[in-house]
């Protein structure tokens, strides 16, 4: 038997073959077919403008309005309408407002993706469920109209990319802080499609949203997935969402590599990234002092529960000053009530932050934070592309959420060590 | 789309070039708040415009985009090749395409055509020779050889994008080596 990688055997199974070879082209079969608001209107208008009226299994089909919710236009309405149309005729789930949140997420929490399975979703973070020890690759809206369609996927196997992360993360270090320095070393080709396997000791200690984080930004290097192999902690968090059965599969030993990249994170510091580019991390030290009018705390990298509670662990009883405003946007409604019971929420409001519904919230520029011209932002998202946000004379910069937090603290770009107490934090 | 996209994708197409750098992003392309919509007419309108805000007014129909490495990295929003057409670009080369736009740009019949290093300018007159694989600079008298592209993305181009190809191939299956260059 050929030893194989862990996307490897996953694509193998799934197109029926008992082995793949990078570069092979497959026809695989899909688990989960994913869109959202923006990529989901046009994905149903390619099938019903060519007669394909008729989904391959409704129940294996997701729709999830994410980035417009609630609808900030008569137009996105309109949009989400129609997905929520298809989804009441065909069968198919829908998330509706204030019982969803980011797909991504919301696959993950809802037991929607499962060792060893394949997803594909009409959104580029779909890699993020490569956190469970999933294939999962982003497609455009044609490809999944075709996959809802045919339940099919046609894949050339990615050549793996083996991730080695070495030691204890220093407190303030994050999940970010490994894909900020991945992407300064390798650049934002650097994994082109390929496949990124996480390896090492330090995902022992990283949780199941820290490792949504790395996967979630192997899109940033290009790479066609992200992967972590599961372990004893992924099937505990999947076994307590998933009934179906599924087969966990990891990496054989003597697999072949394309590469492997060594990232020492017990050396990292936390990193922030200039405009207007992912892979332009630098030590948050070096940029310390930078004036910043708005600081966004959300999306699939960092909206999630840990996020959250790093962040709320330094804001606790302080209060942000009033040159510098927060927004606030929990990855969906289920960490929004977790934070809410956890007094997290109240945290933030009493900093004088404002705390949004669940939703992509200001990440991809469409509503709750818009940037306007020579605005500056530090955001804990995946993109500071030029116009990302908004305004295309707006500056983003990305870090993790203690860097966020103690950024607002002081309306300038701030390393969280800097910042006095802040004890109890468990990164 | 089908029949014109048919014809352009079996034609030589010959057209003026417009020259760009690595690293050309889908918001770049066309801005996320020009997607949240179904009507897809505005789109051209607005098509690279943090990037460079006189492209619109310069483009010629039949014009073609050349970039360098990773064009079209970042989101997945098919708006992005969709808007680059509906402005009238019939192809674009470049040095190297992120994937998901790739697989877009010809879900949706919009040759996308790899090259290696090159010395073509802004205003040069281009022809892209799909069948023969090859890309010239007829200004320049250069001409450069195209990666080639899999079986299943030529067939699927050649079709006029992918909606056309599965109504004719039901699947995506071309034989044992469907992919295969």
């Amino acid at each position: 038997m050929v030893a194989q990688t862990i996307t490897e055997k996953i694509l193998a199974s799934h197109a029926g073959l008992s082995s793949v070879r990078p570069g092979q082209f497959i026809t695989a079969r899909v688990d989960r077919v994913m869109a959202h608001d923006i990529t989901g209107p046009l994905a149903l208008a390619q099938l019903e403008a060519h007669g394909i009226d008729r989904p391959f299994d409704p129940e294996r089909i997701v729709l999830v309005p994410d980035h417009l919710v609630p609808s900030p236009t008569a137009q996105a309405a309109q949009a989400i309408h129609r997905l929520r149309a298809f989804a009441r005729r065909h069968g198919v789930t829908f998330f509706e407002v204030g019982r969803g949140g980011i797909a991504h997420i919301l696959l993950l929490e809802e037991g929607l993706v499962a060792p060893g399975e394949l997803v594909v979703g009409a959104d580029s973070h779909t890699c993020t469920l490569g956190a469970v020890g999933a294939f999962a690759t982003g497609l455009g809206s044609t490809d999944t109209a075709a996959a809802m369609a045919t339940g099919e996927v046609w894949l050339r196997v990615p050549a793996t990319i083996r991730v080695r992360l070495e030691g204890s993360l220093p407190r303030f270090v994050m999940a970010k802080d490994i894909m900020l320095a991945l992407l300064a070393q390798i650049g934002l080709d650097g994994a082109a499609y390929r496949a990124l396997e996480f390896v090492g000791s330090t995902l022992a200690e990283l949780d199941l949203d820290e490792r949504a984080t790395l996967c979630n930004m192997a899109v940033e290097a290009g790479a066609k997935n992200g992967i972590v192999p599961p372990d004893p902690r992924t099937l505990a968090y999947v076994e307590a969402r998933v009934a179906r059965p599924f087969t966990p599969v990891v990496s054989d030993p003597g697999a072949d590599y394309l590469d492997e990249v060594v990232i020492r994170c017990s050396h990292l510091e936390p990193l922030v990234a200039e405009p207007h580019s992912p892979a332009r991390g630098r030590p948050v030290s070096e940029l310390a002092g930078l004036r910043v009018d708005q600081v966004f705390l959300g999306s699939c990298t960092n909206g999630k529960l840990t996020d959250l509670r790093v962040a709320a662990a330094l804001l606790r009883g302080r209060r942000i000053p009033p040159h510098v405003r927060m927004v606030v946007t929990p990855a969906t409604q289920s960490i929004y009530r977790e934070a809410l019971a956890e007094g997290l929420l109240e945290v933030f409001v009493q900093a004088g932050a404002v705390v949004t519904g669940a939703s992509c919230g200001a990440c991809p520029g469409l509503h709750t934070g818009v940037l306007g011209p020579g605005e500056v932002c530090l955001a804990t998202t995946n993109r500071n592309f030029r116009g990302r946000m908004g305004s295309p004379e707006a500056r983003i910069y990305l870090a993790n959420p203690a860097v966020a937090a103690a950024t607002a603290l002081t309306g300038v770009l701030t390393d969280p060590r800097a910042v006095v107490g802040g004890e109890g934090l468990f990164v | 789309m089908g029949t014109s996209l048919k014809r352009a994708s079996q034609a030589r197409l010959v057209g003026r070039a417009h020259v760009y750098g690595d690293h050309i992003d889908t918001d770049r392309i066309i801005p996320g708040k020009y997607t949240k919509t179904l009507d897809l007419s505005h789109l051209a309108e607005h098509v690279l415009e943090d990037l460079d805000p006189d492209f619109r007014q310069r483009v010629q129909p039949g014009d073609i985009l050349v970039a360098g490495a990773n064009f079209g990295c970042g989101s997945s929003r098919e708006q992005a090749p969709l808007a680059l057409k509906a402005a009238g670009v019939a192809a674009v080369v470049a040095r190297s395409f992120a994937r998901i736009f790739y697989r877009n740009a010809i879900n949706i019949g919009l040759p996308a055509v790899e090259i290696g290093p090159h010395r073509i300018r802004s205003g040069h007159r281009l022809e892209v020779d799909l069948r023969a694989g090859v890309v010239r600079d007829l200004t320049q008298g250069e001409e450069y050889p195209a990666t080639p592209m899999p079986r299943v993305m030529l067939a699927i181009l050649r079709a006029g994008g992918l909606v056309n190809y599965l109504r004719e191939h039901r699947d995506y299956r071309l034989g044992d080596e469907h992919g295969a260059p």
